[in-house]
């Protein structure tokens, strides 16, 4: 494999069984990743958008193997460690951190700050003594642009803003190479979320970061990410560098997003609002998964689900009417 | 850049979490606040009053049986054997107390570590322990207590330990159920994402933040230990003369309770006010550590 890819999945699957009564053995399941197959390059930041319940908190997870995936791999660096247990994981806790949504629930509150962000270091670092922990939690709390000073305080002494930013701080201080930033700034004010947000720009050129930023926000992704992959019940339906798929969509759902993002030319009562509800990912429908909701379906996209192909440079989208003229918000 | 001092946008000055709102709100419950002003002095009584009163517990005056309270310096009254009750009740209470109070630790201690791992580890391990629990729970603790009792030698530290035995169930069921939500928080993901051990994430980052339910479980078990030892004694089974206790105090009196009411008054008025001020303070301590009210 190349050795610019930081992380790969190929055919990755999560279901989660739903059981029906005491006796009845997993009969159906949630299908929360339904064949995964993504690339994301050591550097760069992949924002990954899609409705509620698409997937993507699931994915992120995956990628952080907080359970072991139900089927296809994962592979980080060069190591497939998909099937790994936690013991041979350990290692790799270190080069992957996570960030966490709600700053209220990311940071324990019986815990001071010091000892929240200097606990990956007492898994990660054993031989570190105590005090080049502490140092370090300076050191990072610092690049986060708090002062080195408040690592006695605990959380509820700080606001949501300074939390995310301890939260970050914690995710940095193992030095990792691949971070998930899952709803890192949905929770914050609108005005703290820019300051939030410039802050994980600056860290991830500073750091030369690998990201996977889950949001729902289009607006937000199209602040911090190189490329953007759309994902609708468990499958990737289009991947675009950020200003291509912008500029020009090519997957009726991406299309449908975007237009949910209130502009200045556009009112809210303009808006092609998405149809209906998302199906249930327990039983997607045949075929395209999109169909029921999609404006330009015909009757072939329920026959077989469209594979991912290629629509341009670096331009993925899983839909079987290329030929569409779709509508962008931005359109040049 | 985006500096920002620590002080920046908090909206809370440097505290910590049981100063201010956890106290106020404590002692504006009435009840609470008088339950733990009786046991303050309860405790105090039973410690220092047998150094005070002018009798021992144990000294025999044939000459002063049945004496009413009030009379000469028995304040009281006397017992059949003319024992001083005031000092009988004070040494009854420090083992009532003691029991009390050791069978808390225990069955706090055990229900916790229980309830801990079974709601940390869930699956089976979690399922064999909570069926243990819910065993346990089939039985009535009064019949466990007395069929126990039954085999062991009745010391004081044997009493406390079959006591602790039935008392434990309900500690490890509200332990396990704030457990198996605290490990879905994302400050618990953050850790087993890190690595962190399983030691590490059960007591320092789940068992610190379920201690509000613990605290408030554990007042109330002391007053369920203190019943407990006082209807074993009762009984017989329990606390052995001539060692007293209020449960063994009430027990003689039966047979005078015509004669020498106050034999049974003094010892029942007193488990009443133990066993009712733990419960007040329990209560006090449940709407006082509610974590949802104690949000910002
Ligand atoms: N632990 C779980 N057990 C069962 N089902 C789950 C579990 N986690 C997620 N799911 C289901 O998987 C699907 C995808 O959930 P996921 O949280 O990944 O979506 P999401 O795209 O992150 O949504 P949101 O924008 O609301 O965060 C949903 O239908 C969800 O109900
Ligand atoms: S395959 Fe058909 S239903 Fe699916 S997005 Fe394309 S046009 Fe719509
Ligand atoms: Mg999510």
């Amino acid at each position: 494999m190349p050795a610019d890819v930081m992380i790969e999945t190929v055919a990755l699957k999560k279901h989660f069984p739903v059981r029906k009564g005491i006796l009845q053995r997993e009969a159906k399941a949630v299908r929360a990743l339904d064949g995964i197959s993504l690339t994301i390059r050591r550097g760069e930041v992949l924002g990954l958008v899609g409705e509620s319940g698409s997937g993507k908190s699931t994915l992120g997870k995956t990628l952080m193997m907080q359970e072991p995936p139900t089927s296809g791999q994962i592979v980080f660096g060069d190591t497939e460690i998909s099937r790994f247990s936690e013991r041979l994981l350990k290692p790799f806790r270190r080069r992957m951190q996570m960030i966490f949504q709600d700053p209220f629930s990311s940071l324990n509150p019986r815990m001071s700050v010091g000892d929240s962000l200097t606990m990956p270091l007492r898994f990660q670092a054993p031989d570190m003594s105590a005090s080049a922990r502490l140092d370090k939690a300076r050191q990072v709390i610092e690049t986060v642009g708090l002062s080195g000073d408040i690592l006695e305080r605990f959380p509820h002494e700080f606001s949501g803003g300074q939390r995310q930013r301890i939260g970050i701080a914690r995710a940095l201080i193992t030095d990792p190479e691949f971070i998930v930033a899952d709803e890192a700034v949905s929770a914050l004010d609108v005005s703290v979320q820019a300051q939030v947000l410039n802050l994980l720009t600056e860290i991830r050129h500073r750091w030369q970061l690998t990201m996977l930023f889950v949001t729902h926000d289009l607006a937000v992704v199209g602040h911090i990410a190189d490329r953007v992959a759309v994902m609708y019940l468990g499958k990737i339906v289009e991947v675009a560098p950020t200003r291509e798929l912008f500029t020009r969509p090519r997957h009726p759902y991406t299309e449908a997003l975007m237009s949910a993002v209130p502009t200045p030319e556009r009112r809210a009562h303009q808006r092609i609002m998405l149809e209906g509800d998302i199906p249930s990912p327990i039983s997607p429908p045949s075929g395209c998964a999109f169909r029921t909701r999609c404006p330009y379906a015909k009757p072939a996209c329920a026959d077989s689900a469209p594979p991912l192909d290629v629509r341009g440079t670096g331009h993925y989208a899983a839909c079987h009417r290329p030929e569409l003229e779709l509508a962008s918000p931005i359109a040049t | 850049m985006t500096t920002m001092t620590a002080a920046g946008d908090a909206a809370h000055t440097r505290h910590h979490w049981w100063q201010h709102r956890t106290l106020s709100r404590f002692l504006r419950h009435r009840l609470a606040a008088t339950g733990l002003a009786i046991i303050l002095m309860l405790t105090l009584a039973c410690l220092l009053g047998p150094h005070l009163l002018p009798y021992d517990e144990l000294t025999v005056d044939l000459r002063a049986r049945f004496s009413p309270p009030l009379t000469q310096d028995h304040y009281l009254g006397t017992d059949p054997l003319g024992r001083d009750i005031a000092a009988r009740l004070l040494m009854a209470g420090r083992i009532s107390l003691l029991v009390g109070f050791s069978v808390m630790l225990i069955s706090t201690v055990f229900g916790t570590l229980i309830g801990v791992v079974a709601g940390y580890f869930r699956g089976w391990v979690g399922s064999v322990l909570m069926r243990i629990v819910d065993a346990f729970l089939a039985f009535p603790s009064i019949f466990l207590v007395l069929v126990l009792s039954a085999f062991v030698e009745p010391s004081p530290f044997m009493i406390t330990v079959i006591i602790a035995l039935t008392c434990w169930m309900e500690i490890a069921r509200i332990v396990e159920a704030e457990i198996l939500s605290l490990r879905e928080r994302d400050f618990t993901i953050a850790a087993r994402l890190s690595g962190a051990s399983a030691r590490w994430i059960m007591f320092r980052e789940l068992v610190p933040n379920a201690m509000g339910p613990i605290i408030v479980a554990a007042t109330l078990t002391i007053a369920n230990a203190i019943l407990l030892e006082a209807y074993i004694s009762f009984l017989g089974y329990g606390i052995q003369p001539p060692l007293p206790s209020w449960g063994n105090m009430l027990n003689s009196a039966q047979q005078y309770l015509a004669d020498a009411p106050w034999l049974a008054i003094v010892p029942g008025i007193t488990i009443t006010l133990a066993v009712s001020s733990f419960n007040f303070i329990g209560d006090g301590l449940r709407d006082a550590l509610d974590s949802r009210s104690n949000l910002p």
